[in-house]
């Protein structure tokens, strides 16, 4: 199914919930289509995504989240086996306080994706089992993907920065 | 050991046992906390980062072709797909063709990285097994195989050959030759290699229905690559989403189909990876024959700025799909790269895969799955 397709469907089946989506760009066919919906939807959309015979999109790629400054955007990377597609799904969040629905029921890998985009941009996922740092110690202070990051100067006293021995040359 | 502790009760009768994250069996710097009724696991919690170098933060401040040699540590075993990725995605990004004979080469070297990894992959399980010397028969093959990608790019490991745009340098005289003789004497040795191994009793005993993994639960959970065909699942990138010059080479996808016990067990894993490199030999030799004449690089812009967009750039990798998600600001540096790696997923699957297997049998669980610590935490 052709990517505009699948956005035709979307919107007939959620209306207002389903936002912009990508124009063909004749230039560079090769893009990866997406296409925004409204966060508190996202259950409902993947689960549809992933059931619909049309759609069957089976594997989760990913999730890329992404720090945009004035909001967290999470790309859902889906694969279909069926139709042989690749499509991402996009939420916005509020930056200051993101927080979405887990769609761990729907794909078990969406598990520890959740946590690495917890650890790595502290985006909070509701209802998930197990939502601890994965990549990060469990103490680390931050979160390291985000824009504004700034590292702290010592963890457990060990310095986590080094005065550059070609410094002084 | 302290979180797994914290995180769920545990009874008087249970033992927590911590492996790694120094363990020869682990392949990497990975820690696994096993809850243990005696002999029998509960489950095994892998804990990672160990070796986390926030490759994907610096990206943000590289411009684009100088983060081609960081992919190399994403995949130290099988750099060739590590750049070719990345490659892939910054040239679906910028919009441009590759030169075919640039392809050709591409597919070349990373079928030879294939065989490489796959050797050390099979190896590698058979030594955590109890044989040693399989493992030092895959060696000795991939010894040769380092020599050859030495003579074409200068490296061993970190090969920084796929550029974007094309490769970094044409074939020496004589590689060609060299490269026909090296498959010449591989396939007799592969036969060898399975009279040793492949059709042993003791690995075939050891491997045939350990750790199932059934197609629904390898797909939930994000599995590729031989892993997931191992498990009957019929998907290669190469053949069902065709990149590079994968369209014009004949090859069999190889699939678990349970051949000595349960279809998705450990040992249908092993067997995938001891076809796949059959299946490499014939595509390499196809493209040494149709190596078509011209440009290795394609026409670049100096500075490379692509528009705003975004590209996911996913190749076959020995570890299955490897994947980039490049956005692009209209700037010279990445606005953000994802890297998806094959041995995330294989490790996610260790605490599902992992309940009511023995101790030992967590081993060949790992092995099977030829996780690498570096793809995990990237």
């Amino acid at each position: 199914m052709h990517f505009d397709e699948i956005v035709a469907r979307l919107r007939e089946r959620f209306g207002d919930l389903v936002g912009e989506a990508d124009e063909p760009d004749p230039a560079r066919p090769s893009l990866l289509p997406g296409v925004f919906v409204r966060a508190d939807s996202v259950t409902d959309v993947c689960r549809f995504l992933h059931d619909e015979p049309a759609m069957a999109f089976e594997h989760l790629s990913c999730i890329t989240g992404t720090d945009f400054k004035d909001s967290i955007h999470l790309a859902y990377v889906m694969t279909s086996y069926v139709h042989r597609q690749v499509i991402a799904l996009k939420v916005k969040l509020d930056r200051d306080d993101p927080s979405i629905r887990t769609v761990e029921e729907i794909w078990a890998t969406a598990n520890w994706n959740e946590r690495e985009i917890y650890d790595l941009l502290g985006v909070y996922f509701e209802g998930h089992s197990d939502l601890r740092r994965l990549l990060m110690p469990d103490d680390w202070v931050g979160h390291p993907l985000r824009k504004d990051y700034q590292e702290q100067p010592d963890y457990h006293e060990i310095p986590t920065t080094r005065e550059n021995p070609l410094g002084k040359y | 050991m302290e979180n797994a502790l914290n995180k769920q009760a545990v009874s008087d009768d249970l033992m927590i046992l911590n492996m790694g994250p120094q363990h020869p069996s682990t392949h990497g710097v990975i820690r696994f906390v096993i809850t243990g009724d005696g002999e029998v696991m509960q489950r095994a919690v892998p804990h990672v980062g160990y070796l986390h170098r926030g490759i994907e933060k610096l990206a943000e401040g590289l411009p684009y072709p100088s983060f081609v040699p960081f992919t190399d540590r994403v995949d130290y075993l099988a750099a060739m797909f590590a750049n070719h990725g990345y490659a892939m995605a910054v040239e679906r990004l910028l919009g441009i063709e590759v030169p075919r004979r640039a392809e050709y080469l591409r597919v070349i070297v990373s079928e030879l990285n294939r065989i490489a990894s796959h050797l050390i992959g099979v190896g590698a399980m058979a030594m955590d097994i109890g044989a040693f010397t399989p493992f030092l028969h895959g060696i000795r093959e991939r010894e040769k195989l380092n020599d050859i990608i030495e003579e074409l790019c200068g490296a061993r490991l970190t090969y920084n050959y796929i550029r974007v745009g094309g490769v970094s340098f044409d074939f020496p005289q004589g590689l060609d030759a060299k490269i026909r003789a090296f498959l010449d004497t591989f396939e007799p040795l592969m036969e060898e290699f399975d009279r040793l191994i492949t059709v042993n009793e003791i690995l075939v005993k050891r491997c045939a229905n350990v750790a199932v993994i059934d197609a629904e639960t390898a797909k939930s959970y994000g599995l590729v690559g031989p892993n997931l065909r191992g498990s009957g699942v019929d998907w290669d990138l190469r053949r069902d989403l065709p990149y590079s010059a994968y369209p014009d080479f004949e090859f069999n996808v190889c699939l678990g189909r349970g051949f000595r016990g349960t279809l998705g067990d450990a040992y249908d894993r092993f067997i995938v990876r001891v076809q796949e490199m059959q299946e490499s030999v014939k595509i390499i030799r196809q493209a040494l024959d149709g190596l078509p004449e011209g440009e290795i690089k394609g026409k670049l812009p100096r500075k490379l700025k692509p528009a705003k967009g975004e590209a996911y750039g996913a190749v076959e990798s020995a570890r299955g799909e490897l994947g980039y998600h490049v956005i692009s600001d209209g700037t010279d540096k990445p606005y953000r790269v994802k890297i998806r790696a094959g041995s995330f997923n294989a490790t996610s699957i260790v605490e599902h895969a992992s309940r009511g297997l023995m101790i030992a049998d967590l081993v060949v669980l790992i092995a099977s799955l030829d996780v690498i610590a570096p793809e995990i935490d990237r």
